[in-house]
């Protein structure tokens, strides 16, 4: 990326006298996260909203109706013009010229504006930005949303609110096809709002995975078309803390419409609390001594109707959720209650497993990896599962989430074949004071003992948002504009963004420019942006009420 | 004392409930309501006692005694009224204010006062069974302070049934602070919070009882206080000079919201150190850094030998005498780098002038002595950061001496004390500081009084603050940092100190956040869980 430090402009008549006055207003410091390939000129252009459109490329494969772009448009616009609805048609930049037009043209190769992202999708683009117009080519559909993005953080405004936008080339390509988002709404419940919310976001930092830890111990908010009773029985409340159908409809169509694809996950045999309620008999019932001591532990391994129960869900996940990925968990399953139960105990001696407890989940697990495959769904699974066995299906992805020596289990991973997901770095619910985003962003996800083909086996990673602490609340401050440091990891050329120091006035510039979007995005240090945050909700009664003073 | 009229709530005047009675609130609820709620009486017992799990006091009051006999509430016939001999009436602005905003806190509170009720009963707080057909409550302070704190108890006793109609419990209860300065420390400096941001915060203030605002309103980063006397300050100061300022009116609207909270806003503004951004707008206030023998274009702490560094704050100090009528003001006093006052020639033929030798401590107390003096002119008493005691600084003996280092804690609460200085203590609640899990504990596990000292010694500690200074701090995140984590403080400085079971605390405090969730305010959980009304968002 070059950028030029000089304030001569070489700037078409008709912008002269807005650039004259604002020739100290700095420009963008740059694209969060980092493109591949970027050349700016100082030479710039003013944009004027009257003036200012979309197109289809006469050659795009897909034209006006194509509902993923067609709403991109609408909602770039609105992005890149944030006070067009409050802007008066004679401010100052039109009392001198007249406002020239600006046509942003964009061509696809293939159509595709009715699918679904998913992991081959060609995310891939190249903007050229240059007097009067920008061309903005991709393969697919998703790959100019990216490039949409990446326009609309090179618009910038000066001072009396003109807007400009320099001369530029992007050529750009995601370093990971999986770049992913985990959200846990179990151990909180996160209203609607908070999850579309959090989509947006990701879409500005081009994450493409939303990770949707949907159920676990605390409670089973999705509401199973086929076992009602799991959310009736097994939700914080069965009205007010659950996902109806047509909520998890309208997450995925928010989604699908930024380029982001849903990969739900339903953890088991352990984490699986909640499910007892409202499944009686799919929970392994403790036992203390010779009787059941009325707790229970992860799921029953050893009965039929286990597998029955979990075909059928996995069948409804399957229908409901379009993403070829499903997230079975398979994580911290703890054996103590296994060992208690004497049909449990039984059922091993049936099997020849010993006493090793590990070959008991390993056989569940297998069994559920087998009944994804066969509903033609990739299975993600917990990194648990390949320590315990190292014989699972080859097309297992593996996630690990384990902090110490991921390095390590990177290699053995990607030594057996596998692909892999990290996400043990990046467990941003744990909070500290300072700028702990160097910290994810100092993250190499390839720097560990292995062949090239090993490397390439890493596909991506995620951020993880645990909920112990978390809910609609605090949620967004502590996601952004941490994740975004994980989300340049996962985007852009490591060698050219090794550097925090460096990152560090982009990354300032992009989390205002969260904020602008209404985003509630945590300051990185003192400072301020020209636009600060503004929507404490509260204060809607406490100025009523300061009004009657 | 007037009887509610336009005081400010004073130092240490609502740490009684008893004596004379300025204002006596009935609370009544209709007829019909204890009609509905005979049939509840006799019903079952098992859910009585967990809706009763339900009522979660913060801060947990000084007596306390509730019984199972519960009285439905009607929102049609709910009134807060004055009692006829309360020295408050209808003309008190202050209180008519409360009965409405109590009013729209609940479900309960939504309707206008109808008429005046009659009857009457004297306890402190109690909510009694008058007769069977007129529960009422009725709530006794002696000024119109303590009848806020009443209120919001009142507030949080109303509970409701799984059929959604409010409850309340037959209580008694008669409560005040353990200590009068109950403050939480708020920075506008390092980065510019909103108004609303910080009228939010006094609303969770008045929630928790807290009753000081402690404004650090300017520092090194920003000043964003716009001065009438010096505009230039924010004008230059400020992170920018028209959306990043508090203006007088912004000023005024702080303090008048805190009033109506029965909370007291103490300004800092902080001396000789934390002062760059004063200089962009007050030209040769700071001491300009020397590098070798020229000027490095850098500048220090405020320059102490100028006698235009006094006349300034002569001027600046007199104004703000004026604008916060609180009777302190804090004046900072922490932190000062002596490095680039010694490398000004001017400073160090000064230094030898005065006989300072090389004790840059000295030139501090220098110019804090004159400070002291000038803002004693203003008849205002006033709160320094405890450096200015260790370097030992000649304090007036009214100075209130707050202890903010983390390390001998409780050897500086007693050196303090032993000298006979009032503290405030907020050394072990820097809720800037964050780390993963529940430290809320950590806070509320801090005893106060525990340093070694006379009985006379712990009287001088008048409370303390909960400080959320603002390096990674602002509007985005700063109410889910400080709420519930500041609640911990809040029910350390006023409840018993015997009040200190953090697993019953837990449960109250889970059900208070949401109670605060429920007002409006994004308080963060505790911990895993839910709230039958999340938060809202936008």
């Amino acid at each position: 990326m070059s950028r030029s430090g000089s304030h001569s402009h070489r700037v078409r008549r008709w912008c002269l006298i807005a650039a004259v006055v604002a020739v100290w207003v700095q420009q963008v410091e740059g694209v969060w996260p980092l493109p591949q390939q970027l050349h700016q000129s100082a030479d710039r252009d003013c944009l004027s909203p009257q003036r200012f459109s979309f197109t289809y490329g006469r050659d795009s494969a897909a034209q006006t109706g194509c509902s993923v772009l067609d709403a991109a448009f609408k909602r770039y616009f609105s992005i890149i013009f944030p006070d067009f609805t409050t802007l008066s048609e004679n401010v100052l930049q039109y009392m001198w010229s007249e406002p020239q037009p600006f046509v942003v043209s964009v061509s696809v190769k293939t159509r595709g504006c009715d699918g679904y992202p998913d992991e081959d999708s060609d995310e891939s683009y190249m903007l050229s930005v240059s007097e009067g117009q920008a061309v903005l080519r991709s393969v697919s559909v998703w790959g100019a949303l990216r490039g949409l993005e990446s326009l609309s953080q090179l618009v910038y405004q000066d001072d009396y609110g003109t807007y400009f936008i320099n001369k530029t080339e992007i050529v750009d390509f995601p370093r990971f096809a999986f770049r992913g988002l985990l959200l846990d709404t179990s151990r909180h419940y996160l209203p609607l709002y908070a999850i579309l919310k959090t989509l947006d976001a990701m879409a500005y930092s081009k994450l493409n995975v939303f990770h949707w830890h949907i159920v676990d111990d605390p409670s089973f908010p999705y509401q199973s078309r086929t076992f009602p009773d799991l959310s009736n029985k097994g939700a914080f409340h069965p009205f007010t803390h659950i996902y109806t159908q047509s909520d998890v409809i309208r997450v995925i169509e928010h989604a699908r419409m930024r380029g982001i694809r849903v990969v739900p996950e339903f953890d088991s045999p352990g984490h699986t609390q909640s499910w007892g309620k409202g499944q009686p008999g799919l929970l392994t019932p403790c036992y203390k001594g010779s009787v059941p001591s009325g707790s229970f532990g992860p799921v029953d391994p050893t009965v039929d109707t286990t597998y029955k129960f979990m075909e059928s869900l996995l069948k409804e996940v399957k229908f409901v959720f379009p993403d070829s990925y499903v997230h079975l968990g398979g994580d911290e399953v703890s054996f103590a209650c296994w060992q208690s139960n004497p049909n449990v105990r039984k059922f091993m001696e049936k099997m020849g497993f010993g006493k090793d407890f590990t070959k008991l989940e390993s056989f569940y697990m297998e069994s559920i990896m087998n009944m994804t495959a066969a509903l033609n769904k990739t299975s993600i699974v917990w990194q648990d599962v390949f320590d315990y066995h190292e014989r699972i299906p080859q097309d297992t992805v593996l996630e690990i989430w384990k902090g110490a020596k991921y390095q390590t289990e990177l290699s053995r991973m990607t030594q057996a074949g596998h692909r892999v997901l990290l996400s043990a770095p990046w467990y941003i619910n744990h909070i500290s004071y300072g700028q702990d985003w160097r910290n994810s962003y100092a993250v190499q996800p390839q720097n560990f003992s292995g062949t090239d083909e090993q490397k390439k086996l890493v596909i991506g990673g995620e951020v993880a948002m645990w909920g112990e602490y978390v809910d609609a609340t605090n949620l967004s401050p502590r996601l952004w504009p941490r994740a975004c440091a994980a989300a340049e990891r996962l985007w852009s050329n490591e060698e050219k963004t090794l550097n925090a120091d460096l990152a560090f006035p982009r990354l300032k510039e992009f989390r205002c420019e969260l904020l602008r979007r209404g985003i509630q995005a945590e300051p990185l240090f003192v400072g301020h942006c020209r636009h600060e945050y503004d929507g404490l909700h509260m204060l809607l009664h406490a100025v009523k009420v300061s009004r009657t003073l | 004392l007037t009887r509610c009229g336009s005081a400010y709530p004073l130092p240490r005047l609502d740490l009684t409930l008893t004596g004379a009675m300025y204002c006596l609130l009935k609370l009544a609820p209709l007829f019909l309501a204890v009609a509905v709620c005979n049939g509840w009486l006799f019903g079952d017992f098992v859910g009585k006692q967990k809706e009763q799990d339900e009522i979660s006091l913060w801060p947990l009051p000084q007596k306390f005694q509730s019984s199972a006999v519960a009285f439905k509430l009607s929102p049609a016939s709910f009134q807060i009224v004055h009692a006829k001999q309360s020295s408050a009436g209808p003309s008190c602005g202050l209180l008519e204010n409360a009965f409405r905003r109590y009013e729209l806190h609940s479900p309960l509170f939504t309707f206008e006062p109808i008429h005046r009720d009659k009857t009457q009963t004297f306890c402190s707080l109690c909510v009694d069974e008058l007769s069977i057909d007129e529960p009422s409550a009725v709530l006794k302070a002696a000024n119109v302070w303590g009848a806020l704190r009443g209120l919001e108890t009142f507030s949080q006793l109303v509970y409701e049934d799984y059929y959604g109609v409010n409850n309340i419990n037959k209580t008694d209860i008669s409560d005040f602070p353990r200590f009068a300065h109950r403050g939480i420390l708020l920075d506008s400096s390092r980065h510019f919070l909103p108004l609303k941001v910080i009228l939010a915060n006094l609303e969770a203030m008045a929630m928790n009882k807290f009753n000081v605002f402690h404004w650090h309103i300017v520092d090194d980063q920003s000043f964003p206080y716009m001065s009438r006397t010096f505009p230039e300050l924010s004008q230059k100061g400020a992170y920018h000079p028209f959306t990043h300022v508090y203006t007088p009116s912004d000023v005024k609207m702080v303090i008048e919201f805190a009033r109506m909270r029965g909370i007291r806003v103490i300004p800092e503004f902080d001396t000789p150190g934390h002062t760059e951004s004063w200089g962009n707008g007050q030209l040769d206030l700071l001491t300009p850094c020397y590098s070798g023998s020229s000027p490095s274009g850098t500048f220090g702490p405020v320059n102490p030998i100028l006698n235009s560094s006094y006349d300034f704050m002569t001027q600046f100090f007199k104004e703000i005498s004026t604008v916060f009528p609180d009777a302190y003001i804090h004046l900072g006093g922490d932190e000062v780098d002596f490095r680039c006052w010694e490398s000004n020639p001017d400073i160090q033929k000064f230094m030898a002038q005065q006989g300072f030798g090389t004790d840059y401590s000295k030139l501090e107390s220098f110019y804090i002595q004159r400070l002291l003096d000038i803002v004693a002119a203003t008849k205002k008493g006033y709160m320094v950061w405890q450096e200015v005691f260790d370097n030992g600084v000649k304090l007036k003996d009214d100075t209130v001496v707050e202890v903010w280092m983390g390390n001998k804690m409780e050897e500086e609460l007693q050196n303090v004390t032993r000298a006979g200085f009032t503290t405030i203590l907020s050394a072990p609640w820097y809720l800037d500081y964050i780390s993963y899990g529940q430290d809320w504990q950590h806070y509320y596990k801090v005893e106060p009084l525990s340093f070694p000292g006379t009985d006379a010694q712990k009287k001088l500690v008048i409370g303390g603050e909960a400080c959320l200074w603002g390096e990674y701090v602002d509007a985005t995140n700063l109410t889910p940092r400080l709420w519930p984590r500041a609640s911990a403080v809040a029910e350390r400085l006023w409840s018993d100190k015997s009040v200190t079971d953090v697993g019953n605390a837990y449960n109250r405090l889970v059900q208070h956040r949401c109670r605060m969730v429920k007002r409006g305010i994004p308080a963060e959980p505790l911990f895993v869980g839910h709230c039958r009304q999340e938060y809202k968002g936008l």
